[in-house]
């Protein structure tokens, strides 16, 4: 994992003594309302329906016990006792004071952590798969990369004043966990396949909100170590062309599609030709300091199987159902990776109380050279553990209300708060995330279904992702009624695809039952071993409208 | 309005005009509009001449003036419209080397951003200074100490200091 060394120790520290003292010229005056917002936003501090939230960053979703720690007692002292995981691998309270704000900022730092740029018209919080350095299909551990982008965009003094938020993913694998294409840029490292040289393919303008769009490659290969430079062209662009009369029109996206893909490929090459790229790049040898944290933890030489694991399994159903379902190949072996689910039946999607946060801190340290990710899906991952290792692991988790097996089925659903806690909502995402997960509830049917993503957000800006949703469920209003909408075929993977919708919004009561509709009409079609989104890509929509056609007239299935 | 540079305020000596007729009856330092920079230096005058652009001016259009020029006040509508900032990185880049002012209502939180993408100098109108007082704006400026990004600003970057600090 990366340290700080002395210089991003100050830099944090002073970002934190600049932000009281900008709360402080809010407080007296010298800073009026409307420009103290983007600098407490940038600050990761939002003004909610009932409070203040404060968005912690999680850079690339990495964190260790001691942090993890620090955020339980932040959670205790400072909210309700909770946290919430998100879609990009922060973590939101949604209860603190502003007069506290400071306070917890200094508390982040004495364990290397901060806020800054979780939100607001800048580069956010840089994301990366969290299966980086574990996963078997991996070409280069992504995070180097995502941490020089996280030093890069930090306080970059020409975009802080962006059209628009940014959001950059970073994905070193052949199959996308990162959700690159959704992403303003997502980069996935890749070889040169003549010379074999490590670069990057650069997709440019992918985005959800009210208007989705799949990114566009503008570069298939960007060499390695030209990487800021490049990127700094194309922010360039950004900035000065971004579209600044309307908000919704302001996104990089709606730039490369108004201009064309060409056209944008054309001014950032030539903002790229006129760049000094030696003057704006990263030393070599800096990037090489940074990957060295991220060498592989003191592994010790094992053989692939664990009979100790193997007679555990066979002894105990529950936890042979948790390794299938939750666990993910290690490359080293004798390792698994395991997904830590925070989606127990009937609670909240990414909430985490501060004991079960030190619980896990605890079989971290214990388990997983005191490691621990964040996913996109507001889940958490033990990224190295023994196999001889995980009956106790298991243990330990259950104790902490932390072993669903559920990673990947119908009950992982991603939503975001929604009604509950948005002042942008247009209906409530939480409870109806709640109600499709009792009516899923059994374990053993889930399994049977197979992977289903469902992704719900509570109004067109699509903070729960739902148009990459297998199934996507967005809240409207009508006619003062919550109405929600069903599309189904979404994708967030290197085959992303934006979701269609099914028929006409139905009511709150009537979603658990059309997605037991949707899921009927799987099993009924799918051929043996198909899974929900194959099934979708191969039958098309017809089957599922022809069902929830019959479903909305209140016909039985 | 006020002038606020890396050492404190400082008199503002330009005169914005909006016509041609000023250019002959105004006396001193002008800040003329970009439309009328071709009829300004026509008029060669002997005091100085500054030319004011809006933030989504090409360089192109500036460019042919640079040695006829000592300032180039780059227009702000307002502080979060961050357009200027790129337009100043460019226009040092293009090789304008006189004094680059940022004129509108920015904050002093954003002094130290626009001195490190080249800008010398920001003018405020008189309600902004009047809120924010000059040395709010020099203690915004020094406040965080380092930044990482390479090729902004006179001093060195994070990454360099690293890297000089390996070389011993
Ligand atoms: C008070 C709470 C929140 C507000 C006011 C809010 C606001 C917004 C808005 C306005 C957009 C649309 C931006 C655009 O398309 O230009 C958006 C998108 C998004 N938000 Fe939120 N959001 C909130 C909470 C969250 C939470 C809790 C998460 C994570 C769980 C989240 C993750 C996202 C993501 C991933 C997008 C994706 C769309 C994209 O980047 O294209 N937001 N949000
Ligand atoms: S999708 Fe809408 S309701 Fe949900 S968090 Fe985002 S802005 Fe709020």
């Amino acid at each position: 994992m990366y340290r700080y060394d002395e210089f991003d120790e100050r830099f944090v520290r002073e970002r934190v003594q600049q932000f009281r003292t900008q709360v402080e010229r809010r407080l007296d005056g010298s800073l009026s309302d409307d420009e103290f917002k983007p600098l407490r936003l940038k600050n990761g501090l939002y003004l909610q329906l009932h409070a203040y939230m404060l968005r912690i960053a999680v850079p690339y979703g990495t964190l260790n016990g001691k942090q993890l720690r620090q955020l339980a007692l932040i959670g205790e002292r400072y909210d309700k006792g909770y946290g919430h995981f998100t879609t990009r691998q922060n973590l939101q309270f949604n209860w603190p004071q502003l007069k506290d704000v400071p306070d917890i900022l200094d508390l982040l730092a004495d364990v290397e952590m901060h806020c800054i740029q979780t939100s607001g018209n800048c580069i956010r919080n840089v994301t990366a798969d969290q299966f980086a350095g574990i996963a078997k299909d991996e070409v280069e551990d992504p995070r180097p990369t995502a941490e020089l982008l996280r030093q890069w965009s930090s306080l970059h003094p020409e975009f802080a004043w962006l059209p628009r938020k940014f959001k950059i993913a970073v994905t070193g694998a052949e199959h996308d966990r990162a959700a690159i294409k959704v992403h303003d840029i997502g980069l996935k490292v890749r070889r040169h396949p003549d010379t074999g040289a490590t670069g990057y393919q650069v997709v440019v303008g992918g985005g959800l909100g009210r208007t989705p769009m799949i990114g566009k490659v503008i570069r298939d290969f960007l060499p390695k170590d030209e990487l800021l430079a490049y990127l700094e062209a194309v922010m360039r662009v950004y900035n000065a062309e971004g579209r600044r009369d309307n908000k919704y029109k302001a996104r990089v996206k709606i730039l490369v599609h108004e201009i064309g893909t060409e056209e944008f490929v054309r001014r950032v090459e030539a903002e790229y030709a006129q760049l000094d790229g030696p003057t704006v790049n990263a030393p070599e040898s800096e990037v090489a300091r940074i990957a060295r944290y991220f060498a592989p933890p003191a592994y010790e030489a094992l053989p692939e199987d664990s009979a100790v694991l193997d007679a555990a399994r066979r002894a105990d159903p529950a936890l042979d159902a948790f390794v299938a379902q939750n666990g993910f190949a290690h490359r080293q072996p004798g390792y698994l990776a395991l997904t830590i689910s925070l989606k127990p039946v009937g609670g909240v999607p990414g909430d985490m109380t501060s004991e079960q946060m030190r619980a896990f801190a605890d079989i971290a340290e214990r388990y997983s050279f005191d490691e621990l990710r964040v996913t996109h899906a507001q889940n958490l991952v033990l990224p190295h553990v023994r196999k001889d290792d995980v009956p106790r692991v298991f243990e330990a988790l259950k104790a902490a209300g932390l072993a669903t097996a559920n990673s990947g089925l119908v009950t992982d659903i991603i939503a975001c708060p929604g009604m509950d806690y948005c002042a942008l909502a247009t209906a409530r995402s939480i409870p109806i995330a709640q109600e499709i997960a009792k009516s899923f509830a059994d374990e053993r049917r889930q399994a049977e279904i197979g992977p289903l993503q469902i992704k719900i957000s509570g109004c067109i800006n699509a903070c729960g992702h739902h148009h990459v949703g297998h199934i996507g469920i967005l809240g409207l209003e009508k006619s003062g009624k919550e109405n929600y909408q069903i599309t189904l075929g979404g994708d967030a993977t290197e085959a992303a695809a934006l979701g269609e919708r099914l028929g006409p919004g139905i009511d709150a009561e009537a979603v658990p039952g059309a997605i037991e509709t949707i899921v009927g009409t799987y099993l009924k079609v799918r051929t043996d071993g198909e899974a929900f989104i194959d099934t979708v890509r191969r039958a098309g929509l017809d089957p599922f409208k022809a069902s929830f056609d019959a479903y909305v007239a209140g016909e039985p299935a | 309005m006020t002038v606020v540079t890396p050492t404190g305020e400082v008199p503002n000596d330009y005169v914005r005009i909006e016509s041609a007729d000023d250019l002959t009856t105004v006396q001193g330092p002008l800040l003329a509009p970009l439309a009328l920079a071709g009829a300004a230096v026509e008029a060669r005058r002997n005091d100085r001449l500054g030319l004011s652009v809006a933030n989504d001016t090409k360089v192109d259009a500036i460019a042919p003036f640079f040695d006829a020029i000592d300032l180039i006040a780059v227009e702000f509508p307002s502080f979060s419209d961050g357009r200027g900032l790129s337009l100043a990185k460019r226009l040092r880049r293009a090789g304008f080397a006189g004094r680059l002012r940022a004129s509108g209502p920015l904050i002093a939180d954003q002094f130290a951003e626009a001195l490190a993408c080249g800008f010398d100098e920001i003018q405020l109108p008189e309600t902004m200074a009047a809120r924010q007082p000059v040395a709010q704006w020099l203690a915004a400026k020094d406040i965080v100490t380092e930044h990482y990004q390479s090729g902004y600003g006179a001093d060195r970057s994070i990454l360099q200091k690293r890297l000089a600090a390996r070389k011993g």
